[in-house]
C-alpha cells in the first residue's frame, strides 16, 4: 500500500489488517516486517489458535450431539443430524450411492470449512479459510485424491473424461485441449473461490466498520450497512462451504463415472 | 500544485481499479444463472428442488471468474 495514501485515508484500521498472521505470544510488534521476523515454522500463531477452535467446536458439536442418541433428539442432536443428513443427501444426489464410501472425507471438509468460515465472522477473530495457503492445501488434496482415485478405479479409461464422444470428431481434439486445461485449473479456482470470497467479504465488513469509526457518534448509516453486510456475509460463508463441498462431489463423480 | 508520487504505483492502483470491472461481469453471470433458474422453477415448481445443486454449481463457476479479477486487483495493490 502507498505510504502516502494511508495518511489521507479515513480508516484508522486498515481493512486487510485482520488477515495478518501474528504470533500468539510475541513481542506485540505492529510493523509487518517485525512480525514476519518473529515467525518460525513452529510458532503458535492466530492461525493455529483459530484452527484449533474450529476443530474443538466441531468435536464438541458431534460429541454432545451423539451422547444421548435419543429417538426424540435434543437440540444439539438434531443439529448434528441435520448436518449429517444434508451432506449425505448431497453426496447421494451428485455421485450416487457409490460415493457414500467417501462420506467421511467430504463431511470433514464441509464441517471444517463451515466452522472456519463462521468463526471468522466473530469480531476480533481470524478467518483461517481466507488464506490461499489453507484453501490451497484443501483444494490440492481434493485434486490429487480425485485424480489418483480416478486412475485406480478406471485405469486408463479415466482419460476418457478428456475425450468427449458426444462431440463431432473434428471438434474432439480442440475440446480435449480445453478439457485438459480446465482440469488442471480446478485446484486453482477451487481454492481461490473460497479464499477470495472470504477475504473480500470480511474486508467489506471492515471497510464499513472503518466508516463508522471515522464518523464517531453519528454513524447510524454505516452501522445499519454493517448489519446488512453482516447478514449477507452469514449467507455467503455457508454457501461457500456448500459450494466447496458440492464441487468436491462433482469432481468425485467424474472420477467414479468418467465418460458421463 | 505539485503532485508527487511514484508513477508505477499510480499505474498499479489504476490497474487495480480497472481489474475490478471484471466483477461486474461475474455479477451479470450470477444474475443470469439465478434468473433463469427462477423462471424455470416458476414454470415447473415440481422439478425445481432437484436443480438447486446445479444452480449453485453454475453460480460457483461463474463467480470464480469475478474472484479472479479481485485477485488481480489485490496482486496489483499488494504484491510488489
Amino acid at each position: 500500500m502507498a505510504s502516502g495514501a494511508e495518511e489521507v485515508s479515513a480508516f484508522n484500521i486498515h481493512p486487510m489488517d485482520q488477515f495478518v498472521v501474528k504470533p500468539l505470544f510475541g513481542a506485540g510488534h505492529t510493523d509487518i516486517n517485525d512480525v514476519m521476523k518473529d515467525l518460525a515454522w513452529y510458532t503458535p500463531t492466530n492461525v493455529t489458535l483459530w484452527l484449533g477452535i474450529a476443530v474443538a467446536c466441531i468435536a464438541l458439536l458431534f460429541v454432545m450431539g451423539t451422547r444421548g442418541r435419543a429417538v426424540v433428539p435434543s437440540r444439539t442432536q438434531s443439529v448434528a443430524e441435520m448436518i449429517y443428513t444434508f451432506v449425505r443427501n448431497m453426496i447421494v444426489d451428485i455421485t450416487g450411492e457409490e460415493g457414500l464410501k467417501f462420506f467421511p472425507y467430504i463431511m470433514t471438509l464441509f464441517m471444517f470449512i463451515l466452522f472456519a468460515n463462521v468463526l471468522g465472522l466473530l469480531p476480533y477473530s481470524f478467518t483461517v479459510t481466507s488464506h490461499i495457503a489453507v484453501t490451497g492445501v484443501l483444494a490440492i488434496a481434493v485434486f490429487l485424491s480425485v485424480t489418483i482415485l480416478g486412475f485406480v478405479r478406471n485405469g486408463g479409461k479415466f482419460l476418457k473424461i478428456f475425450w468427449i464422444t458426444e462431440a463431432p470428431l473434428a471438434l474432439r481434439p480442440i475440446l480435449a485441449i480445453i478439457e485438459i486445461i480446465s482440469y488442471f485449473v480446478r485446484p486453482v479456482s477451487h481454492s481461490i473461490r473460497l479464499g477470495g470470497n472470504m477475504m473480500a467479504g470480511h474486508a467489506v465488513v471492515k471497510v464499513f466498520a472503518g466508516f463508522a469509526g471515522a464518523l464517531g457518534v453519528g454513524a447510524v448509516a454505516p452501522i445499519v450497512a454493517i448489519m446488512a453486510v453482516y447478514g449477507l456475509e452469514m449467507l455467503v460463508v455457508v454457501i461457500q462451504a456448500y459450494v466447496f463441498t458440492i464441487l468436491t462431489c462433482v469432481y468425485l463423480n467424474d472420477a467414479l463415472h468418467p465418460g458421463h | 500544485m505539485a503532485v508527487e508520487g511514484n508513477l508505477v504505483e499510480m499505474g498499479a492502483l489504476i490497474g487495480a481499479g480497472l481489474a475490478c470491472t471484471g466483477m461486474g461481469g461475474a455479477a451479470i453471470g450470477v444474475g443470469h444463472v439465478v434468473g433463469n433458474y427462477l423462471s424455470g422453477a416458476l414454470r415447473n415448481p415440481a422439478a425445481a428442488g432437484g436443480q438447486t445443486a446445479t444452480m449453485f454449481i453454475g453460480i460457483a463457476f461463474s463467480e470464480a471468474l469475478g474472484i479472479f479479477s479481485f485477485l488481480v486487483a489485490l496482486l496489483l495493490m499488494y504484491a510488489k
